[in-house]
């Protein structure tokens, strides 16, 4: 299926901007070790890791995800935060009232070990950035940090994590990307993937789940059946 | 051969021309070119940015740059947001200390392109702009770099103000790029000095993702990049395709934090 822009509450409608979010669980700095002090990165991250998920990427649930030959992909189980009102500089106490609900977002890449320089022939390809048809009103989740997140690969549970414990918290996070970039209603902003997030290869079924948002369903296939 | 800007004027959204005496509207109203706000010429899908598409620019940041050795293009993407157009005010944050201009060539797509090999990737161009790609370098962090607290602040990434058709520009690789700062120019290359050409660039990202109308390829500054302050006139010029005004303005153009945060409604 396309990507849906439809909502069933203000503001109506996805922009289509979708910003992801590297690197926001502690475990996965963690797992880089000493090399986040050395080069290229010199220093662990001080503000979020950012990138922009484009248009050619946004799909949805039943889509398939087209990889090169020889490579499987990197499924990462995201919260979408989707922003209700323009969000410019808004603190982290006040986050709630700039959140209009959430989604699914299975934020796929090529699996890349090098953080220095943004991937975008990792992350920005074609149709890897499905998006659920279920967004929940904000008001109807309790506690969007502490959400159980769940991948299935052709049926085989490969990956259990959550939304809590994050180095940025859903608040934390829109107060520290709205410091310097406006977010406008209908764009979605990624809490980002939890540690271990497990890998599909051409051929396999992908289901993402977050507990009392939804869920959804892909398949990889090689890019020359296209 | 056509010329186009996107202005707003007396409540609407208009295409406008050049014109001796200014610019004309399409309703055929002719205006002096300070009359109008001017938007970026055209309605920006996916906005691309090159770093080190130049080998002087290289050069210049060789001493603080950690991997010198290019093996693909070094691309990023940029959100709606850091969007202006000319004549705009981009905000210089009190803690900066190192804020640089960046004169570009922008390519606008205007044919859908997937999988297109250079030979064949200029019928893809739609047209041309110039583009001021500000970089604010005290939030530059090696994670996904260059960062976008770096490049895509709010209204730091200015274009047009002309969308020229690309039947207009006979060698887009012959264009003498100037950026001058309170009438001196600072900053002085040619596109023919790109490492990655535009149909190279076009093959190299068109293979793995679809370009689609509307899309933008930033391709790139020369060296020559300076300080500039709040109060600067910054003037981007691409020979032939236009002159883009830019002001420098300081934090007391806004709110601050504190006085943003009361006008919303937080409590201290």
């Amino acid at each position: 299926m396309p990507f849906d822009p439809s909502l069933g509450f203000s503001p109506w409608r996805l922009s289509g901007v979708v910003y992801g979010t590297l690197l926001n669980d502690p475990a996965s700095l963690a797992a880089l070790g000493a090399a986040v002090e050395k080069p290229p990165y010199k220093a662990p991250p001080q503000a979020p890791v950012l990138y922009l998920k484009p248009r050619n990427t946004l799909s949805g649930p039943g889509s398939v995800i087209h990889v090169p030959a020889a490579t499987s992909v990197r499924v990462g189980v995201s919260l979408g935060i989707i922003i209700g009102r323009t969000a410019c500089r808004v603190p982290a106490n006040a986050a709630d009232n700039f959140i209009a609900g959430y989604t699914v977002v299975n934020d796929i890449c090529l699996p890349h070990d090098n953080f220095y320089r943004p991937s975008l022939r990792f992350n920005a390809r074609d149709g890897f950035c499905p998006i659920a048809n279920a967004r929940i009103a904000a008001a109807l989740v309790s506690d969007p940090d502490a959400l159980a997140t769940r991948v299935w690969i052709d049926d085989e549970p490969v990956f259990e994590g959550s939304t809590g414990g994050r180095i940025r918290s859903v608040r934390r996070l829109l107060a520290d990307v709205t410091e310097f970039m406006t977010l406008q209603p209908g764009d979605i902003l990624l809490l980002g993937a939890g540690a271990g997030a497990p890998v599909a290869a051409d051929g396999q079924r992908i289901r993402v789940e977050i507990s009392g948002i939804g869920s959804m369903e892909n398949r990889v296939e090689r890019e020359e059946s296209r | 051969m056509t010329r186009t800007a996107r202005v707003a004027y007396a409540g609407a959204i208009h295409t406008a021309f050049p014109h001796d005496d200014g610019i004309r509207l399409a309703d055929g109203r002719v205006l002096a070119e300070s009359a109008v706000t001017w938007l970026p010429p055209f309605e920006a899908g996916t906005v691309l940015a090159l770093g080190l598409n130049y080998a002087d620019h290289v050069k210049e940041l060789a001493r603080e740059l950690t991997i010198t050795a290019k093996d693909e293009p070094l691309v990023f993407l940029k959100g709606p947001g850091t969007l202006l157009g000319h004549r705009g005010y981009t905000r210089r944050p009190a803690d900066v200390t190192f804020m640089h201009y960046e004169c570009e060539l922008a390519v606008v797509i205007g044919r859908t392109a997937r999988k297109v090999k250079a030979a064949n990737a200029m019928q893809h161009v739609a047209g041309y702009t110039v583009c001021n790609d500000y970089a604010f370098r005290d939030y530059l962090e090696n994670w996904y770099r260059p960062n976008m607290r770096v490049k895509n602040r709010d209204g730091a990434t200015v274009l047009g103000p002309w969308l020229v058709s690309a039947d207009e520009v006979a060698d887009p690789h012959a264009l003498e790029l100037a950026t001058y700062v309170n009438g001196t120019r600072r900053q002085h290359g040619s596109t023919a000095n790109m490492v990655n050409d535009i149909p190279a660039l076009i093959e190299y990202l068109s293979d793995f993702m679809t370009l689609q109308p509307g899309d933008v390829i930033l391709t790139g500054t020369p060296d020559g990049v300076v300080n500039v302050q709040a109060g600067d006139e910054v003037v981007c010029e691409v020979t032939g395709i236009g002159r883009l005004l830019n002001t420098i303005v300081d934090d007391s153009s806004f709110l601050s934090t504190q006085q943003f945060q009361s006008a919303i409604g937080v409590p201290a």
